[in-house]
């Protein structure tokens, strides 16, 4: 409020401003209460998980915590040459404690992430200290340094030391085919163990060329439907929110019986003669499969929305501009067309959304040039049980959806969606 | 220069829309260049159906329009060059006023320079220069009116057809949109088919009204003659008020015949009976009744008052006269001397000349 406008009274002399709060405030107060479940529903069900899952991925207490002293030790070490004898000497009493509590296995295998060849010199000094082979009057540095040769290497050190700290985006370097090396730089991994950004690049093309072809066909479709009469548009309006209804695995199903080698699609192509009967083509257990399922099944969540728009633009407008001398053409691109913007933008929005997190019809016709990162995630959270790798490109997957929101809001303004 | 009198014309159109019903039938309407004609009827009459053929939305079943001697049927709506008005305006909501306006114009690859000039021309004829970079939905109703108008005569077109354009108008502003677009006829001689179902609209005007009902042209008149001269009983009862009375013709001679009520007789001017014992509905225009008339009349009768209505400069009085229980008059309220009361029975007279005898309902 400017400095100029004078604070207007009630006819009580109350402040008006504080009035209105006052007479407002049982209406928020029970606005809120109606939302309060599900927003409580939200918080645990979504918000909750959510940082849930960023803590996971980028958790690395557990070490933290096994070896408290050594890290302590080392935080003067240079690391450069081998640790001085103080750090020896705090790394086994560390060790000595983790053995006690059987817990040196889980020691080793987050070592062995870290540098290969860790478990055979953990297990060759867990050996030396279960004998009470190692004498703490003499020199531990030297005891130690002869259990394996590997401890004599300082680069096992070094890989120690970048243990310490609690938190570690190794995860997400991983997620895109990196990691830190000995020097804590940034570095790529060798050109044929990089799967992930193949997958990261799959997944943007596929939900990109989904989200073309459903706009493509979606969009004649909702056009017919705000422009046919009420008893047919009803009727196709049911046609197309038929699969809508059905299950996504009966229809992914139905997509496998269609699509594959000797499948519908394909006798019917060799009955016309398009194919060779030898010579049938894979439309399955690749990317076309992909395309074809995710278009067919998202197609709906682009003609909704459009649909919902063009069924409030008069039909006068495009009449008007013809009768302006406009050819129909014309009339439709510089009329009609920038209108229907709103339910394109949503219409996109939600389909390039949902396919760049698709999962089940990938997995299952997608075979193997036709997987998404989803079904990557899926992988780690069920078969290698790697959560926090799941957690991390989870969340990576959740920032580009966000990112890619806040482009469109630039773009286009999000105040300009029309979702129905 | 002369002006084509057939510079629109509707030669034997039918049109129907599902192969059972026509919505127009056997229309004949010349319309003259430079014209403001309008087309007045109810709801479901077939108006707006004519003007959609004549604009390219639809085309006759059967029969020919004909645009300055040239069949237009064949012709997309684009090329017709007819600007059009529309009910709801029909603006291009994401355009700019100026942008609105030079849409006629761009399509047509006319120069910037040229558009420029030609906006600001038409947006000064409707008052709203300054307006260009507004939105539509910046601008009030009567505003978006009249950007309408100023779009659909930007590019000069020979017809313009305005399609009910005032009715989501409130009154006031509907009488003096009325006026405006009357004067902007006038100013540029631009040919104008108006549809409207308000008689008033039309009466205010047009040069010529074309009464429409059930697909038929029913009465092509000037404004006067068709209130005062209506040659049926529809348009009689659908312009303006009207007192009406049916009987049977028991006498005719040369301008004038008697009808005879259910209780009573009455002389009345023949327009459409020809013969003794023709069924006949008489009108007669309320304000054509007099009360207690000082000049000679040929027919009075006696009537009750059964309602008297205040209406600010005048009194509208329900009478039961000739057992027609709703028989109106209208009285000035200059003259003070009557006594109006409820159940009075007064004397009301009326030359025999303003009672027509019109076909029966």
């Amino acid at each position: 409020m400017s400095s100029e406008t004078k604070q207007i009274l009630t006819t009580d002399g109350i402040p008006l401003e504080i009035s209105l709060k006052k007479a407002e405030r049982k209406n928020k107060i029970k606005a809120f209460l109606l939302v309060a479940p599900l927003l409580l529903f939200l918080i645990i069900t979504y918000i909750f998980p959510i940082g849930e899952m960023f803590t996971r991925s980028i958790d690395d207490k557990m070490i933290t915590n096994m070896l408290p002293k050594t890290f302590k030790s080392m935080e003067t070490w240079d690391g450069k040459e081998l640790p001085p004898e103080e750090v020896f000497a705090s790394f086994l009493s560390d060790f000595k404690i983790l053995v006690d509590k059987k817990e040196h296995g889980k020691l080793a295998q987050r070592l062995n992430k870290e540098k290969n060849g860790f478990t055979t010199i953990t297990k060759k000094l867990f050996r030396q200290v279960k004998r009470n082979k190692i004498d703490e009057t003499q020199s531990i540095k030297e005891q130690i340094m002869k259990v394996h040769k590997r401890w004599r290497n300082v680069e096992y050190w070094q890989a120690i030391k970048r243990t310490a700290p609690p938190y570690t985006s190794a995860k997400y370097l991983k997620a895109m085919d990196m990691y830190l090396n000995e020097d804590n730089k940034i570095t790529q991994v060798s050109e044929d163990r990089r799967i992930h950004r193949i997958l990261w690049l799959r997944t943007v093309e596929v939900a990109f060329f989904v989200t073309v072809f459903c706009f493509l066909m979606g969009y004649p479709i909702a056009h017919l439907l705000a422009t046919l009469p009420m008893k047919y548009s009803n009727l196709l309006m049911i046609c197309v929110l038929l699969p809508f209804w059905t299950s996504l695995l009966v229809r992914t199903a139905s997509w496998m019986i269609l699509l594959q080698q000797q499948g519908v699609v394909n006798d019917f192509f060799v009955m016309i003669g398009l194919v060779a009967d030898d010579n049938r083509p894979e439309m399955m257990y690749n990317k076309v499969g992909t395309y074809v399922a995710m278009t067919q099944i998202l197609l709906p969540f682009m003609v909704l929305p459009l649909y919902s728009v063009m069924k409030t633009i008069s039909p006068s407008l495009m009449r008007a501009g013809k009768s302006l001398g406009g050819t129909p053409f014309v009339a439709f691109w510089k009329v009609y067309f920038p209108l229907t913007i709103p339910g394109i933008g949503a219409g996109c929005l939600l389909v390039f959304i949902l396919a760049i997190g698709y999962y089940i019809t990938p997995a299952l016709v997608g075979g193997a040039s036709g997987t998404l990162i989803s079904n990557q995630i899926a992988y780690h959270m069920k078969s290698t049980l790697d959560w926090s790798f799941a957690s991390a490109m989870g969340l990576m997957l959740l920032s580009g959806v966000l990112v890619i929101y806040w482009i469109y809001n630039k773009l286009v303004g999000v105040d300009n969606i029309k979702l129905g | 220069m002369s002006k084509n009198i057939e510079f629109v014309k509707f030669d034997k159109v039918d049109k129907s829309y599902d192969g059972k019903v026509l919505v127009v039938k056997d229309l004949n309407l010349d319309i003259s260049e430079g014209e403001f004609i309008t087309m007045l009827g109810p709801s479901g009459s077939g108006k707006t159906t004519c003007l959609m053929m004549l604009a390219g939305f639809e085309t006759p079943t059967n029969g020919e329009i004909y645009l300055d001697s040239n069949p237009i049927s064949n012709i997309p709506p684009h090329k017709r060059g007819i600007g059009m008005v529309f009910q709801n305006y029909a603006l291009f909501p994401h355009m700019t006023v100026y942008e609105n306006l030079a849409f006629p114009l761009k399509v047509r690859k006319i120069q910037k320079d040229e558009i420029d000039k030609k906006v600001d021309k038409a947006l000064s004829m409707v008052s709203l220069s300054g307006f260009e970079s507004r939105m539509p939905a910046q601008l009030s109703g009567g505003q978006q009116q009249r950007v309408a108008v100023a779009r659909a005569l930007v590019f000069d077109p020979a017809v313009v057809l305005m399609d009910e354009p005032l009715g989501a108008l409130d009154k006031n502003l509907r009488e003096s949109m009325q006026y405006e677009i009357k004067h902007i006829h006038e100013n540029i001689g631009v040919t104008v088919v108006y549809v409207t179902h308000d008689q008033g609209e039309a009466l205010t005007m047009s040069n010529r009204i074309a009464v429409f009902n059930d697909g038929k042209v029913q009465q092509l008149s000037s404004p006067d003659k068709l209130y005062e001269e209506p040659v049926n009983s529809f348009v009689a009862e659908f312009i303006g008020e009207n007192n009406t009375f049916g009987g049977e013709v028991i006498d005719i001679s040369k301008g004038v015949c008697k009808v005879k009520l259910n209780n009573g007789e009455i002389l009345a001017n023949p327009i459409s009976v020809n013969a003794k014992g023709d069924k006949t509905t008489v009108s007669i225009r309320p304000e054509r009744a007099l009360i207690n008339p000082k000049d000679k009349m040929d027919n009075n009768q006696k009537g009750k008052i059964e309602e008297v209505i205040y209406h600010g400069d005048h009194t509208r009085l329900r009478i039961n006269l000739l057992g027609n229980k709703e028989f109106i008059l209208k009285v000035p309220n200059s003259s003070n001397e009557l006594d109006l009361k409820l159940g009075n029975e007064i004397n009301v007279g009326w030359n025999s000349q303003d009672a027509r005898a019109l076909d029966p309902k």
